[in-house]
């Protein structure tokens, strides 16, 4: 488009002004950063979210640091981050990079692939109770017929939060597979061109140049990943309600029922404000490492 | 550079007047001519459904209308507690009374009822004393009852019982061999539940009343959590452990939800023979199974443990449920005025038709007109001449020590716990 028919001059200036930034500033601090504060202070108090808190002095910090629920609540919230990266990862990039091209049948199939992204977590999760109800679903013939006895996948034997990997895998490998779809598409042709005139197989020109190319989508995604498994909370309260016992329960669904069942508001904060400062290290960390956000262009030679 | 200061300053207005607006008051309610009556959901809320319709017949089509917001049973605390903490609190709430309504209480949040009972002593007389007892707390009355009473009572499935040709557990040795009968013949002995843990604590309930007495659980309830070393609960403990091993709930019960119907479901199907269930039972079924409530749904006390101290006709579950008012309800005085309407002959009718078993003091002249007269009457008794009626544990402990315990009991279920280990890790709560 030329400026000629813009009808108004584009802004001189090089990059835009603050200004450009205030409406996201303004609301991060309002939904954001003031709530977080606000928790900040109700962790060094008691508060059973009636009247008004108590202070409590570092009471709820101490308590946290000896609990043994917490303990094995952050390893399996650390678990379930690994696990699901592991999982997810590998799949999306594949299935990502397939969408990408130009085969018969690859946007229906990619419709279809995409379909538990269109759907809401607590749907999501009352599918999956259904579909793995010991008594009425798949599991009571299928069991038996494969000579296993009885299948209980959300009951005990550690089953569950095996389940719990697999349906957030389930539930956001067609995110990931956006991602890498798009970054893919971003890849120039000629990489390609040139690659094939050198001999290079399929095999080679994956590793040789899609995988380096999608250096910067797989930071993205792996961010995303490993910050929605460390607040993955929705599906577990549904599915598995922590059970059974406390197999599944990971930090923010501990910190609800600190928070919602037994109205330790305060020491809720405490595991609350826990999560913010781990999940933030995190996410630094590896923005850091990967070199996401620097401005090097990755398309080399270009 | 003063174009970025206004504008925050225009922004922060706009998103002020934006959030001030989303959350006014007492929301759509402020002003207009709704009460808000929040209930427990599940089956029996026709019962108050008819209450309402009557109350707003009565209010004339200008006057308050009353409006039910069912509530689903599994998040039913939650929310209310959140709502009580907000300013868009109900106008009358359902409640279990005593514990469950003391911290609202404590904060002044619930209008006393003692003036309304003074002032009006055919409610007052309506219902039996005791029940009215546990809707006070410390000593003045927050709370009127609106359901039937609730004892947990062994249910199980006639059909099942005739087909494997055994007779329903009459003592404890008839349990245990009635586990090993039905799991030769291919059937669950009892459903379980597992997935809504507050089913597996009847049965702790009831095994702990039976062996060491109601003074047991009392200790625990007064704030002293060394009174679950008593060797009472360890040999409870020991006792589900044992029933866990023999099959008693099957190899798939840690899944199977409550509130869904699963349990219930596998009782009036056949699949499983028994049920220990609070008496509501009976009204689920005659909702989602009436053919199987009207001929084959069988009752029975929990049977008695040998050498057990606590008395056999002691009983477990709630009292009643009770509504409670909040005291800066915009429309307290209708809200006061629909109380009365839990004592009235049309509500109690509703009640027994549902198969409830009212806690008013004439109760049992109506429960001929029940679906089934017996198993009112069965109920009624029970209540009638039990010496004790314990409250359910996680409804008479403060939400703090009741969340943890539930979870205990739920790990001893699933055999992640030993029974020492589940004696230990309550005992340090």
């Amino acid at each position: 488009m030329s400026a000629r028919t813009q009808g108004r001059a584009a802004p001189r200036t090089g990059r835009p002004g603050p200004l450009w930034a205030l409406p996201g500033v303004v609301f991060f601090a309002l939904f954001a950063a003031l709530p977080m504060l606000l928790v900040a202070y109700l962790s060094f108090t008691h508060w059973g979210g009636l009247g008004t808190p108590a202070f409590a002095g570092l009471d709820n910090w101490t308590r946290l640091a000896g609990d043994p629920l917490m303990h094995r609540a952050v390893g399996l919230s650390l678990l379930l981050t690994v696990a699901s990266w592991a999982l997810q990862t590998p799949i999306s990039l594949l299935l990502g990079v397939w969408a990408a091209g130009r085969q018969r049948g690859r946007a229906i199939l990619s419709a279809v692939f995409f379909l538990p992204l269109l759907l809401s977590s607590a749907a999501v999760a009352i599918i999956w109770r259904a579909l793995l109800d010991p008594n009425f679903g798949p599991p009571a013939w299928l069991g038996p017929a494969l000579g296993l006895g009885t299948l209980d996948p959300l009951g005990g034997g550690g089953s569950a939060f095996w389940v719990i990997v697999f349906v957030a895998a389930w539930q956001f490998i067609p995110l990931h597979m956006l991602l890498y779809q798009g970054g893919a598409r971003q890849i120039p042709a000629t990489l390609y061109q040139a690659a094939r005139m050198d001999g290079a197989g399929r095999l080679g020109m994956f590793w040789h140049i899609t995988l380096p190319q999608l250096r910067n989508t797989m930071t993205t995604s792996s961010v995303l990943m490993v910050v929605g498994s460390l607040t993955y909370f929705d599906t577990v309260l549904i599915m598995t309600d922590g059970g059974p016992g406390t197999d599944t329960t990971i930090v923010p669904y501990l910190m609800f029922r600190a928070g919602f069942r037994s109205w330790e508001l305060g020491y809720a904060s405490a595991i609350a404000f826990t999560l913010v400062i781990v999940a933030t290290l995190i996410a630094l960390v590896m923005v850091r490492l990967t070199g996401f956000g620097s401005m090097r262009s990755t398309r080399e030679g270009m | 550079m003063t174009t970025p200061r206004v504008g925050t300053a225009a922004a922060l207005a706009a998103l002020t007047l934006l959030t001030a607006t989303a959350c006014g008051g007492r929301g759509a309610a402020q002003g207009s001519d709704e009460m808000h009556v929040w209930m427990y959901q599940d089956t029996l809320v026709v019962v108050q459904e008819g209450a309402v319709e009557r109350f707003n017949a009565d209010q004339g089509a200008d006057g308050v209308q009353a409006v039910i917001d069912q509530v689903p049973g599994d998040n039913y605390v939650e929310r209310l507690r959140t709502a009580m903490g907000s300013p868009q609190r109900p106008d009358v709430f359902f409640n279990w009374g005593s514990g469950s309504i003391a911290p609202y209480a404590e904060q002044g949040l619930l209008e006393p009822l003692d003036d309304l009972l003074a002032e009006d002593p055919e409610l007052a007389e309506a219902f039996l004393p005791s029940v009215l007892e546990s809707g006070k707390v410390d000593g003045v009355q927050y709370g009127i009852p609106l359901r039937g009473t609730q004892p947990v009572v062994l249910f199980y499935n006639r059909a099942v019982f005739e087909d494997v040709g055994v007779e329903p557990p009459q003592t404890w040795d008839d349990v245990l061999t009635l586990v090993d009968e039905f799991d030769e013949a291919g059937v669950t002995p009892f459903a379980l539940a597992g997935a809504d843990p507050w089913t597996e604590q009847m049965w702790l309930q009831y095994l702990v009343d039976r062996i060491g007495g109601p003074e047991v659980f009392a200790r625990i309830a007064g704030g002293d959590s060394e009174g679950w070393r008593d060797p009472a609960v360890l040999e409870a403990a020991e006792m589900v452990a044992d029933l866990v091993d023999r099959g008693a709930f099957g190899d798939s019960y840690a899944s199977v939800s409550y509130t869904e119907g699963g349990a219930s479901t596998l009782l009036s199907e056949g699949r499983a023979a028994m049920h220990l269930m609070g008496s509501w039972e009976y009204s689920t079924h005659l909702d989602q199974a009436r053919e199987f409530a009207e001929n084959d749904l069988g009752y029975v006390a929990f049977p008695p443990i040998p050498g057990g101290e606590g008395d056999p006709a002691n009983i477990v579950g709630n009292p009643t449920n009770y509504f409670s008012v909040t005291a800066d309800s915009p429309h307290l005085e209708h809200a006061l005025e629909f109380l009365s309407y839990t004592a009235q002959d049309e509500y109690v009718a509703d009640m027994v038709a549902n198969g409830e078993v009212p806690t008013t003091a004439d109760a049992e002249e109506v429960l001929a007109d029940s679906p089934n007269p017996e198993f009112a009457v069965f109920q009624y008794e029970l209540v009638r001449d039990a010496p004790h009626f314990q409250l359910s544990w996680d409804q008479a402990l403060t939400p703090e020590v009741a969340t943890p315990m539930v979870t205990e009991i739920e790990a001893l279920f699933n055999g992640q716990r030993t029974p020492q280990e589940f004696v230990d890790a309550l005992a340090a709560l």
